[in-house]
């Protein structure tokens, strides 16, 4: 029997090892770091225990320009993303022909490398010396002025950002969706269909019910995924997002941490704590929420 | 009016009712199509037009008549793309191969093995899940950076090599392999690590290809991690080289050697994807999100 | 209403490699639905019933041929615009709904001059509901109600709107046999009351004939008899006809025609006119046997079953087509068991023959 139980935790070893350090330690190490007042990384020493870290962070403006930016990044990608693909999926399951080469297409950015198709994205929007890039030719061809999208005013910024980040969750949740839609059986549209029920009415009163959990996972990883935004974003405006004012505060942890402005884990720690603790909040709302309104 | 007439009359509706929501579909997803595929086809294009011309036109042109090699050469030759993709492919290999060692051990012990407290153990493994990346991340980067493996290999793959969902999905597979299986092979003087290898794994081969394939493009997109650990340029990783190409570059704004380098870069996982398509997609429904 | 087909043909496209020749499930079907009937469309699976059934209420349109409802050509009419009600095999219920808002589902739909306010709806509902004996639920979801509940529910959600056709696809198929036999009568008195026409599809014979006013055998996509259950099971026209229908099932012997007389292997088991000379295939109806001692047919004894009413004897019989000869007789005649042979004597009107190739049958008439 020893040597039975011994057994087990041999195979086990190697990921225990591992989660161990990389992974069970630092999830307790963050809290110890978040509460260590004036740690040096130099030396490793601390003077002392308190809040202060957390209340440094909450006063640091670039830590409330994060908060803002990633904010608004949610707010917009989630429902508009999420829209999209429902809009587009439906679309896609009512049609037979060239149904597998649009699924193909559509699923292209899933498999790219964020970071080097953002730089396309960056030049696309970008004004520079030589040309004000194209899509400011669209606008001044469809009679708006050019505007910098990549080094221009803020709300420009945020828009190329929203855009490339609805362009990169769009493929997982087109085929989420898909897969969703043509798990509802045919009987229940036919049954619809000899009771004379017009396409909309069978798509908010059957189609919707019956993919609303779907749905709501879409959502709730499209929330926790959306405030993790950080490398969407340094592809765009590059590796120093606090000039671009276009930080995340998943950018925020890692400037704090290393990197110019870094040295800090301290700051990083009680950030990430507080980060952890906004998605923690968000999801719980989303599952009270999808209680309430997810049939089954 | 006859009935009759009535009755084509909404035959005929029904008929262009059908043809015009037909045209909107389409429209709508060629339209998206567009939008999606648009910024493979600049790139591609961009990257075949020559630093000179590109420079030259203000309004960029939708197609090129003198296409060149020559800024995929330079990606080459000026910085080093190669290097990038090296390294990139040693890590991607090492960190999929040591990572299904680990997670087919451990799914194994899950599944097959009794040993006492197993269920408690694989409940705390199950709570691990909802720890996010960012939390763990910092104490890593203490952790390497005192060990000395900054810019080493080891630091770079260390912390990835677990991952308790993949434990999960393949336990899961594992544990759908009948009971008798496993005492026939006992019967028969199995051990269990043979077992485990003629048996089990290739039982389960699709599920240990969707774990592969959905690591790879995990490993080939990481960025976070191999810019805290790696400042040497001899250990960045293709994310890494690029945002490097892209600030301190190839000395001047070229921008059609950069979009060479981001083809170059992009081309090896759309090439794996439109390969194993079917399965890849699966996979992703099943297991994967992205950011 | 009346319903009539005229020459309805359905083909599916071949698809890919794998199966590239095209399936034909419906084949030149014509056939007239009179008004207010109970009609069965009978046959085994794969044999294009359920297609019949569709292209009736518009799922699925017809590569040739004619459908009329009453006077109106309403072949390519969406399902919507024809005022049918479906039921279907799983019934279909939308499982986020309640019994009372499944039914009312298709009263929702009624636009301009039919539209109705929500009292009116419930208040059908309620009738529709009545109808099938389901108050008291109305307030469950689906998956909280027992098979032969959801079956009503689905029956009542296709009355509600008062449809000119009833269409039922296996609806008792899901259900366990006690509950099947509740439910075809309560089927059938539902159909009475509401004198609606209804087309059922089903694959077992015996429910077809219990409760339908004609029946339709089909095979592989072509209409093989239509008439009266008994008309059908006395006169099949061919030999699939006659083992389809009948349990337990028509036992078939290898015999010939010789002289005017019908033979099983050397015995002469009646006398007959009007047949030439030829082989032919026998079918006789298990009730078609009389047990009498000096009867021409002698079969080897297996057992004998004891039903209460009546005795099964399980024989064989070297021409015999299937493996035991199964003859139901009157418990008034004994049979001893431990017999190792026992004779028959033939009923000719429970005896048919049909060609050995065709199955076509051949009409003959006894002496």
């Amino acid at each position: 029997m020893e040597n039975k139980n011994a057994k087990g935790w041999l195979y086990l070893l190697p990921a225990f090892l591992f989660l161990g350090v990389f992974m069970i330690y630092p999830l307790i190490d963050v809290f110890v770091y978040s509460f260590e007042e004036g740690y040096n990384s130099a030396s490793q020493t601390f003077s002392g225990t308190g809040l202060y870290n957390y209340s440094y962070v909450l006063h640091d403006p670039y830590f409330l320009q994060a908060v803002q930016n990633t904010l608004i990044l949610v707010a917009v990608t989630v429902p508009l993303s999420t829209g999209l693909a429902l809009l587009i999926s439906v679309a896609l399951s009512s049609i037979k022909p060239l149904r597998d080469l649009f699924q193909t297409v559509y699923f292209l950015p899933y498999v790219t490398n964020t970071l080097a198709v953002g730089l396309v994205f960056m030049i696309l929007f970008k004004k520079t010396a030589y040309s004000d890039g194209l899509v400011n030719l669209l606008l001044q061809f469809f009679g708006g002025s050019s505007i910098d999208f990549i080094d221009g005013p803020y709300w420009a910024k945020m828009f190329v950002l929203c855009f490339y980040t609805v362009w990169v969750v769009m493929p997982f949740k087109i085929l989420i969706l898909t897969s969703a839609l043509a798990s509802v059986n045919q009987v229940y549209y036919n049954a619809a269909r000899v009771d004379g029920t017009p396409r909309w009415r069978i798509f908010t009163k059957i189609t919707l019910p019956m993919i609303s959990p779907m749905i709501f996972y879409l959502v709730i990883t499209g929330f926790i995924g959306a405030f993790k935004a950080y490398s969407d974003a340094v592809a765009l405006f590059g590796t120093d997002l606090n000039a671009a004012e276009m930080n995340t505060i998943v950018g925020y942890v890692y400037d704090m941490l290393y990197g110019n402005s870094g040295g800090y884990p301290s700051y990083a720690s009680a950030a990430a704590i507080l980060l952890f603790a906004i998605v923690l909040t968000i999801t719980c709302i989303n599952l009270l929420v999808s209680r309430k309104h997810v049939h089954y | 009016m006859s009935k009759n007439t009535e009755y084509q009359k909404i035959e005929r509706r029904a008929r262009t009712g059908r043809i015009f929501s037909n045209i909107v579909i389409y429209t709508l997803l060629a339209l998206w199509g567009l939008v999606v595929l648009f910024p493979f086809y600049w790139m591609l294009l961009t990257s075949v037009k020559s630093y000179g011309s590109y420079n030259a036109e203000h309004v960029p042109s939708f197609f090129t008549l003198s296409p060149t090699l020559q800024n995929y050469v330079d990606a080459f030759t000026t910085v080093n793309l190669g290097k990038y993709l090296l390294n990139t492919l040693v890590f991607t290999l090492a960190t999929t191969a040591i990572m299904l060692a680990v997670i087919t051990l451990s799914a194994f012990a899950f599944a097959r093995l009794e040993f006492r407290g197993k269920n408690l153990v694989f409940t705390l493994f199950l709570s691990l899940m909802m720890i996010p990346n960012e939390l763990v991340i910092i104490t890593n980067f203490t952790t390497v950076t005192d060990l000395g493996l900054r810019n080493t290999f080891l630091g770079l793959i260390l912390p990835s090599v677990t991952s308790v969902f993949y434990i999960y999905l393949l336990k899961e597979n594992f544990a759908q392999i009948p009971d008798e299986l496993y005492y026939a092979a006992k019967v028969d003087g199995t051990s269990d690590l043979r077992y485990l290898r003629r048996v089990m794994i290739p039982i389960c081969r699709p599920t240990l290809i969707t774990i592969i394939i959905l690591k790879i493009i995990e490993c080939w997109n990481s960025y976070v991690w191999p810019r805290l650990i790696t400042d040497d340029p001899d250990y960045y990783l293709v994310s890494n080289g690029i945002q490097e190409i892209r600030e301190n570059g190839f000395g001047r704004e070229n921008i059609p050697a950069m979009m060479a380098a981001v083809v170059v870069i992009s081309v090896p996982l759309i090439l794996l994807f439109l390969i194993f398509r079917r399965k890849v997609m699966a996979g992703v429904a099943r297991g994967g999100t992205k950011g | 209403m009346r319903i009539l087909l005229q020459n309805l043909t359905k083909k599916f496209p071949g698809r890919g490699k794998k199966s590239p020749e095209e399936v034909i499930a419906v084949n030149d079907f014509t056939f007239e639905i009179p008004d207010g009937k109970l009609i069965g469309l009978l046959g085994p699976s794969g044999c294009g019933k359920s297609t019949a059934l569709n292209l009736i209420c518009g799922l699925q349109k017809p590569t040739a041929g004619k459908i009329f409802f009453g006077e109106d050509d309403v072949t390519d009419l969406p399902p919507e615009h024809r005022g049918v009600g479906l039921v279907f095999q799983n019934y279909a219920l939308y499982p986020h709904l309640t019994v009372l808002k499944n039914i009312t589902f298709p009263l929702e739909n009624l636009r301009g001059a039919d539209r109705l306010t929500r009292e009116e709806m419930e208040k059908r509902a309620l009738e529709a509901a009545g109808l099938v004996q389901l108050e008291g639920l109305m307030d469950r979801k689906p998956s909280e109600l027992s098979g032969g509940q959801q079956q009503r529910v689905a029956i009542a959600r296709a009355l509600v709107k008062t449809p000119k056709v009833l269409l039922l696809d296996e609806p008792l198929s899901n259900l366990d046999a006690r509950l099947r036999l509740q439910t075809r009568e309560e089927i059938r008195r539902i159909q009475r009351q509401t004198g609606v026409t209804t087309v059922f599809v089903t694959h077992d014979q015996e429910e077809a004939m219990s409760i339908s006013d004609m029946i339709v055998v089909m095979k592989e996509g072509v209409v093989q008899q239509i008439g009266r259950p008994q008309e059908v099971y006395d006169q099949p026209v061919n030999l699939f006809v006659a083992k389809f229908l009948g349990t337990p099932p028509i036992n078939v012997f290898r015999g010939k025609v010789s002289g005017g007389r019908l033979y099983i292997g050397s015995e002469a088991v009646l006398s007959l006119s009007d047949v030439p000379d030829q082989e032919v295939t026998l079918g006789i109806r298990p009730e078609g046997f009389i047990l009498r001692e000096d009867g021409p047919l002698s079969c080897d004894l297996t057992r004998v079953e004891v039903m209460g009413r009546d005795v099964s004897v399980v024989s064989t019989h070297p021409c015999s087509e299937n493996l035991s000869i199964r003859s139901i007789i009157n418990a008034e005649n004994t049979v001893d068991p431990d017999a190792e042979k026992v004779r028959f004597a033939l009923k000719p009107r429970k005896l048919y023959l049909f060609h050995p190739r065709t199955g076509e049958r051949i009409p003959f008439t006894a002496e």
